[in-house]
């Protein structure tokens, strides 16, 4: 009778810490989100989204050196990365058993745990070092090196959920092989890559360490790829290590600019997926 | 008689081949830039390997001026923040997944799952932005002298307090790691048969012990991979990381001193690394780092994949 | 008499195999126009097999080969040099499972199967659409809602769709692969009744796992048994006076 008292006590108590790890748990992002909000709010203005910074030491200008340089590389990057690892998770959705794709699913995985500052250090021997400068270039040859391996599982993933019955449907009434997979497969299930992209894009803007040495950052608003470009992580981390207070403020409101962003893109995913054809609507 | 070879296409095939070919380029991609990546890194990193052969990874010197590096304080000091990050996330993420898993009422598993997950999606560099200015004030005024008062008597808790330390950058990616570990926790648990939890119940265990006899025994090895998942993930961790551990080469058995990790050398030097030595040594960081967290996810993966094909849910 | 209707369709000698297997050896049946056929069995009789080589549906699926002809209009199909794709769009399949296109409408699934074949103006695509509907006895209940989602259908009105999808492109023969397995008995009634209408403009071949249903809507029927074929003849003659003793084993419920 004690003991079982004891014991439903100690599952009691158990059960109560587990609520109490979720709520430590959730406490970071809260605290973030509201330091973000609270400290960063204040200096958002139409200057900060379309000024180039001001010079060091006067006060005003804004983070469109950032903006424009993040749009650009991840707008890179995307053009060769979504092609590559969308025509990669096809092919390996398509063709499951060949050699070809399982190599390329065990290296996708692999490179999705690569840190992404190796594949900076990979991008500076491959262009910078070679190029004599730093450049936009290579800072999208970085991202769009991570964005691979990311849209290539996921689409292919996407595309294993379609039925088998449904691929046969269409051979049947005389599509040829290509049209089967195009037009039939990947058009049931572009809301999930399209999702998958997105999500990739958004994981690949928030990247500062592959961006660090090849693409170095820039002071100005420039739009040029062989050029030294800024990037929104990039003022990030320059603001946040600065010596100057501003620059400490300017950090949080870039900061909180840059999580819109990657917000605002994983929305997009999400609601992407909300079509009404869905597989599973 | 012999299967004669079959193809699928019509006797037009421009349109399949076409496509055929499109795919498997880009399905060629993939293992040639990571052949490419590896060939790099190592051509890079030649001349460190030919003047340090592996000593480098057991040497403490980092001298750039005389051109001698050893990059085993940057091993020490990830392996340390790393196994210390797993340390603090570890419980804090399996007791996340349990509850949301057992004990949860369905209309609460959603949202904290997701706000959970929103965790994953933040930033390195936001992190380490709110580590410097809001999570260093506040330890050191309160955590680091709390358990330097209570707990100085052990060697980790002795020592100057200066706010970026081994301490801080472990705890910033705890942070960063738990989503990791608690979304593959989650899963894992979730494929473990609803008869194992009734078996125990109707035993007569308690909703606690059905959880540890029954459930967690069945999801040991995919909990465990779960975890050495988050360790890769620690492994590989940077800006925060730069932003929080004080940056310099040296091993202290205090927790409350700076120290450095592979990838926060290579994020801190690289740019103003003054010679081709110098280069060398960083790319050969890089490549080191780059092999140890290839094993350490591979193994990881191998443990969730044994425990999804031991029949934990259903089959696909 | 009437004169023999012409033979449209046939196998000569058709042995099909997945790998080393043999799942179905040494069949030659004919096919009349403009009729109904079924082909019954106990199941892994080879006669979904069999079916799927009659429009080369079964050499897709994992290792599989034949030996043998399959004939249409005296041409074999497995000649070398056969448009397979040209081929499948005169010899229709609709499936076991009602398989719309999930990402279309209605009126968008139906016409999937032009848009593999020569150019339609877009009225004529509406007019193909409309008769092919009316055709699978599915026009009244869509009529008004074209454009919507093919999912919103039951069972039974999605199984029609596929129907009126394979019958839009005017193939010459349609085959069928348990076609109301999956559906209630009044969706398996309507589309028996639907047979009846559409052979007179089609050569149908059904494979069926139920025997009264191949009593009723079929006018001739060919019996599997292990990979063989047993007996074949008018749908009649083999219900009440089967030559072979193992068809009268099936037939009266025996085995199966």
């Amino acid at each position: 009778m004690n003991r079982r008292f004891l014991r439903l006590a100690v599952s009691n108590v158990m059960v109560a810490l587990t609520v109490v790890a979720v709520v430590v748990a959730v406490l970071p992002l809260l605290l973030i989100l509201a330091t973000l909000i609270a400290k960063g709010a204040g200096s958002l203005s139409t200057a900060f989204f379309t000024q180039a910074p001001a010079p060091v030491g006067e006060p005003g200008g804004g983070v469109l050196h950032g903006l424009v340089g993040t749009l650009m590389m991840v707008g890179v990057a995307s053009l060769a990365g979504l092609p590559i690892g969308i025509g990669a998770g096809i092919h390996c959705a398509e063709y499951p058993h060949s050699r070809l794709s399982t190599v390329a699913r065990f290296i996708a995985d692999v490179m999705n745990g690569t840190p992404s500052i190796v594949v900076g250090v990979f991008a500076w021997t491959w262009i910078v070092a070679k190029q004599g400068h730093f450049s936009a270039l290579a800072g999208s040859a970085a991202l769009g090196m991570l964005m691979i391996p990311m849209v290539m599982r996921t689409t292919e993933e996407m595309i294993k959920l379609v039925p088998n019955a449904l691929r046969e449907a269409a051979l049947a009434l005389g599509y040829p092989r290509w049209r089967t997979s195009i037009t039939v497969v990947v058009r049931t299930c572009l809301p999930g890559i399209v999702t998958g992209s997105l999500l990739a894009v958004a994981r690949v803007a928030g990247e500062t360490a592959p961006l660090l040495f090849t693409a170095l950052g820039n002071q100005f608003v420039s739009t040029d790829l062989n050029q030294p470009m800024a990037a929104l992580p990039l003022v990030v981390f320059s603001y946040a290590t600065g010596p100057y207070e501003e620059w400490h403020t300017l950090a949080w409101a870039t900061a909180l600019v840059l999580i819109l962003v990657v917000t605002v893109l994983s929305l997009l995913a999400r609601w992407a997926t909300r079509s009404r054809f869905t597989i599973n609507g | 008689m012999t299967p004669p070879d079959v193809t699928e296409a019509s006797v037009n095939p421009w349109g399949d081949r076409l496509f055929r070919l499109f795919v498997t380029l880009a399905a060629l991609t993939v293992p040639l830039l990571l052949g490419f990546l590896v060939y790099e890194l190592y051509l890079g990193s030649a001349p460190a390997i030919d003047k340090f052969g592996f000593g480098f990874l057991t040497s403490d010197i980092w001298d750039p001026v005389k051109e001698e590096f050893g990059a085993w304080p940057l091993i020490v000091g990830t392996l340390l923040s790393a196994t210390l990050a797993l340390l603090i996330a570890v419980p804090l993420s399996l007791g996340v997944s349990i509850f949301l898993v057992e004990f949860a009422p369905k209309s609460v598993r959603g949202p904290i799952g997701f706000v959970i997950e929103l965790l994953a999606a933040i930033p390195s560099v936001v992190y380490g932005l709110w580590g410097i200015f809001f999570l260093i004030p506040l330890l050191r005024a309160t955590l680091f002298p709390f358990l330097r008062d209570t707990l100085g008597f052990l060697p980790f808790f002795q020592g100057a307090i200066y706010g970026p330390s081994m301490l801080t950058a472990a705890m910033i990616l705890a942070i960063m790691v738990m989503p990791y570990v608690m979304s593959v926790s989650r899963e894992v648990l979730m494929a473990v048969p609803t008869s194992q939890r009734e078996a125990a119940l109707a035993l007569g265990a308690t909703r606690w012990e059905a959880v540890t006899g029954a459930v967690l025994p069945y999801a040991r090895s995919g909990i465990i991979g779960a975890i050495i998942l988050g360790l890769g993930r620690a492994l590989g961790e940077t800006m925060a990381v730069t932003m929080l551990i004080g940056n310099r080469h040296e091993i202290s058995a205090s927790l409350f001193a700076p120290g450095y990790t592979m990838a926060s050398v290579i994020a801190n030097e690289f740019t103003e690394a003054s010679n081709d030595m110098h280069f060398a040594a960083l790319t050969y960081v890089a490549l080191v780092l780059f092999g140890v967290t290839v094993l350490v996810n591979a193994g990881a993966r191998l443990l969730i994949w044994r425990v999804s094909r031991r029949g934990g849910g259903t089959p696909a | 008499m009437v004169d023999a209707p012409p033979i449209r369709f046939a196998t000569e000698k058709l042995t099909a195999m997945y790998g080393k297997f043999t799942a179905v050896r040494d069949v030659s049946i004919q096919f009349p126009a403009n009729q109904v056929h079924a082909l019954i069995g106990p199941s892994g009789c080879g006669k979904s097999t069999f079916l799927r080589t009659l429009n080369r549906m079964h050499e897709i699926s994992g290792g599989g080969w034949i030996a043998g002809k399959v004939l249409l209009d005296g041409h074999d199909i497995y000649a070398s040099g056969i448009d397979v794709v040209a081929l499948r769009r005169r010899v229709g399949m609709v499936f076991q499972k009602p398989t719309p296109f999930p990402m279309l409408s209605i009126r968008d699934n139906v016409a999937a199967g032009l848009r593999v074949g020569p150019r339609h103006p877009k009225a004529e695509v509406d007019a193909i659409v409309e008769r092919a509907l009316r055709q699978a006895s599915l026009w009244e209940e869509v009529k008004d809602r074209l454009s919507a989602s093919a999912l919103g259908l039951s069972g039974g009105q999605q199984q029609r769709l596929c129907i009126a999808r394979t019958i839009a492109a005017r193939p010459e023969v349609i085959l069928l692969d348990e076609p109301t397995s999956a559906l209630d008995p009044q969706s398996t009634q309507r589309v028996e009744e639907l047979l009846f209408e559409l052979k007179q403009e089609f050569t149908i071949i059904i494979v069926t796992h139920n025997m009264q249903q191949a009593a009723r809507a079929s006018d001739s029927t060919s019996f599997f048994y292990m990979g063989k074929l047993i007996e074949t003849g008018s749908t009649k003659q083999m219900f009440t006076a089967p030559r072979d003793p193992q068809t009268e084993a099936y037939i009266t419920g025996r085995f199966g």
